[in-house]
């Protein structure tokens, strides 16, 4: 049977009495701001939340199953469509995994281009979430527009060196998969040099904008302990205070050699979070503009990388990175064979998610759908393994 | 029908002269209002279809409703996974006439690269009777957009009366499409047999 669009349910007093009527609605999965097909199951009183339930699923495709019967190199393409907006650091985190399994060597060059374009796409990735945030408070269109605008120009990078613009399907393990050229570097040049203009518009707009702060500006705050304690991570995590970063903390490829700030905020509400994207951002312009003046020459993939017939040794292995959204981690269990034994995604999105009922109760429904933004979620991601 | 060459004279003299049909399909075809339905990488592409750079309002197909009483277009972006499937199909059915599918990609023609996954639906158009189908994973703006103006082609082409008038005009036929149920194993009906059947091979 399909669930009830809604349902009207006694409320109840410490004794049992009935007080009032507590209704009972169903969020989803077709919602326009659901950020896909999600569902969420409210118990409202009023227009106060007071139970939530997310219900998830309804993009359940199989990835994990599928991976554990392809061949490792086959799984690659399959992990862009993970977390469809950023194919990039999809890619470089199951490569990185794959990388340590076999202990493979990555050329210098080749470290620097993964920098370049997982920087490129937290930078796509964090302004078409401000657009979609404030599209979700009710301005319609316009940021939206402004934040695709930048976005497509990310993407035309991203189509000259992979040839796609979204599944880029790029990096290999000991490399990426074609070099890039001293034009695509002059023109990325360009992109980065720019874009701190564009942010400073797009800052001027909204930062002090007086919806903007009445919708986000105190509205569920979160916690250190709270953050902690529903393993959150990225941008949601330092939001509410802790400083952790996995470009920090296991300075993985050649982050350490970049000098960079981790922003952190101090409330955990919507503006920190809010905040913390544009900050980030920054910082990510900082690494850009080093990664594009010291990359050097020289090959881009390991020659001892094999793609085809492809059997690393027998073991397990967790690889992780920073991905736009948390932290993005692979499992992979080998048997020695063409293909691996247990393929397991950790994916920020779905994790981060799991603290939603404790971040909307008490607040209002038309908040549930901006803390829902706020958490920037892709269901890709959420539904990847069996549903729960 | 007129003539074309008395009509091409009459219109130097101001005059337009035209079919009922024509009039009625000509403003049809030119506001296609879609429904806001992403399901998966495909809705990107459809939102930046709609977006900057790709600007679909240039066909007058801008206007996304989110709720399908208002919407006479539906683009199935996406993996359409069984739990989904009876919505989707849900949805169809609420639309009011006449409507018409897009399948968007290649996870709705076929279940594209999750084919082989036990939860996904091998092509919304074993449910959906699908007007246009665009190849790609995720096919570009571009692709849509061309999906759009051949869907409006279409319509500009539809008999309002006759035995291959559409759907709508045709009282004998049913409005309403089943919608599947997730049953013990698999999704019951597995398909609708009046919008698909299984390709038959003859060997020769």
């Amino acid at each position: 049977m399909p669930p009830k669009s809604f349902e009207v349910k006694p409320k109840l007093d410490e004794s049992g009495a009935s007080i009032g009527e507590l209704l009972e609605i169903s969020m989803g999965p077709h919602h326009p701001s659901t950020h896909g097909v999600f569902r969420m199951d409210v118990v409202l009183d009023g227009e106060k939340v007071v139970k939530l339930k997310p219900v998830c699923g309804y993009l359940h495709r199989n990835h994990e199953k599928i991976g554990e019967n392809i061949s490792y190199l086959a799984s690659m393409p399959y992990t862009d469509r993970l977390d469809y907006f950023c194919s990039m650091t999809n890619n470089w985190a199951y490569a990185l995994t794959i990388e340590k399994l076999a202990g493979l060597a990555v050329p210098e060059r080749a470290e620097y281009i993964r920098v370049i374009m997982a920087e490129l796409t937290r930078l796509q990735n964090h302004t078409s979430l401000i657009g979609f945030f404030v599209h979700d408070m009710g301005a319609l269109g316009t940021p939206l527009m402004y934040a695709f605008r930048e976005r497509e120009k990310i993407l035309d990078l991203f189509e000259e060196v992979s040839g796609a613009r979204m599944m880029c399907n790029y990096m290999r393990f000991g490399g990426v998969r074609v070099d890039v050229n001293d034009e695509w570097i002059a023109r990325t040049k360009q992109l980065v040099a720019n874009y701190g203009r564009f942010l400073d518009e797009f800052e001027t707009f909204l930062n002090q904008n007086e919806i903007l702060l009445a919708r986000t500006q105190g509205v569920s705050p979160l916690t250190k302990e709270q953050a902690v304690n529903a393993s959150l991570t990225g941008p949601l995590l330092r939001a509410a205070g802790v400083n952790y970063d996995v470009r920090k903390v296991d300075k993985y490829g050649i982050y350490s050699r970049f000098d960079f700030k981790v922003p952190l905020g101090e409330h955990g509400d919507l503006y920190d979070r809010y905040m913390m994207r544009v900050l980030e951002m920054r910082e990510s312009i900082k690494i850009l503009n080093q990664a594009l003046r010291d990359i050097p020459a020289g090959p881009v993939m390991d020659p001892k990388a094999k793609l085809r017939g492809f059997r690393p040794k027998p073991g397990e292995v967790y690889g992780r990175i920073e991905s736009p959204k948390g932290e993005l981690g692979f499992y992979i269990i080998s048997d020695g064979g063409p293909n691996p034994y247990r393929y397991r995604v950790r994916p920020p999105s779905f994790i981060n998610i799991t603290i939603l009922e404790d971040m909307c109760l008490g607040h209002r429904v038309a908040d549930v759908i901006v803390i829902l933004g706020s958490v920037d979620i892709v269901l890709g991601e959420v539904d990847r393994c069996q549903p729960i | 029908m007129i003539e074309e060459g008395l009509k091409n004279e009459l219109q130097k003299q101001g005059v337009y002269v035209t079919s009922l049909q024509e009039l009625y399909n000509w403003g049809r075809a030119n506001s296609v209002w879609p429904l806001t339905f992403g399901l998966a990488c495909c809705a990107i592409e459809m939102m930046a279809a709609s977006m900057s750079r790709f600007d679909l309002a240039r066909f007058g197909a801008e206007v996304f409703r989110p709720s399908p009483r208002q919407a006479d277009l539906m683009i199935v972006a996406g993996t359409v996974t069984k739990k989904m499937a009876p919505l989707v199909v849900r949805l169809y059915n609420q639309m009011p006439e006449p409507k018409y599918v897009i399948a968007m990609g290649a996870c709705a023609i076929s279940g594209g690269p999750f084919k082989q996954g036990y939860n996904v639906l091998k092509g919304i158009d074993r449910y959906l009777p699908v007007d246009v189908a665009i190849p790609g994973c995720p096919p570009r703006p571009e692709a849509l957009i061309h999906a759009i103006m051949t869907l409006q082609e279409k319509i500009r082409n539809q008999k309002l009366t006759g035995p291959d008038r559409p759907r709508h005009l045709n009282a004998e036929i049913e409005g309403e499409y089943p919608v599947p149920a997730y049953g013990k194993h698999d999704l019951e009906p597995p398909k609708n047999p009046d919008v698909w059947q299984p390709p038959t091979m003859t060997r020769t």
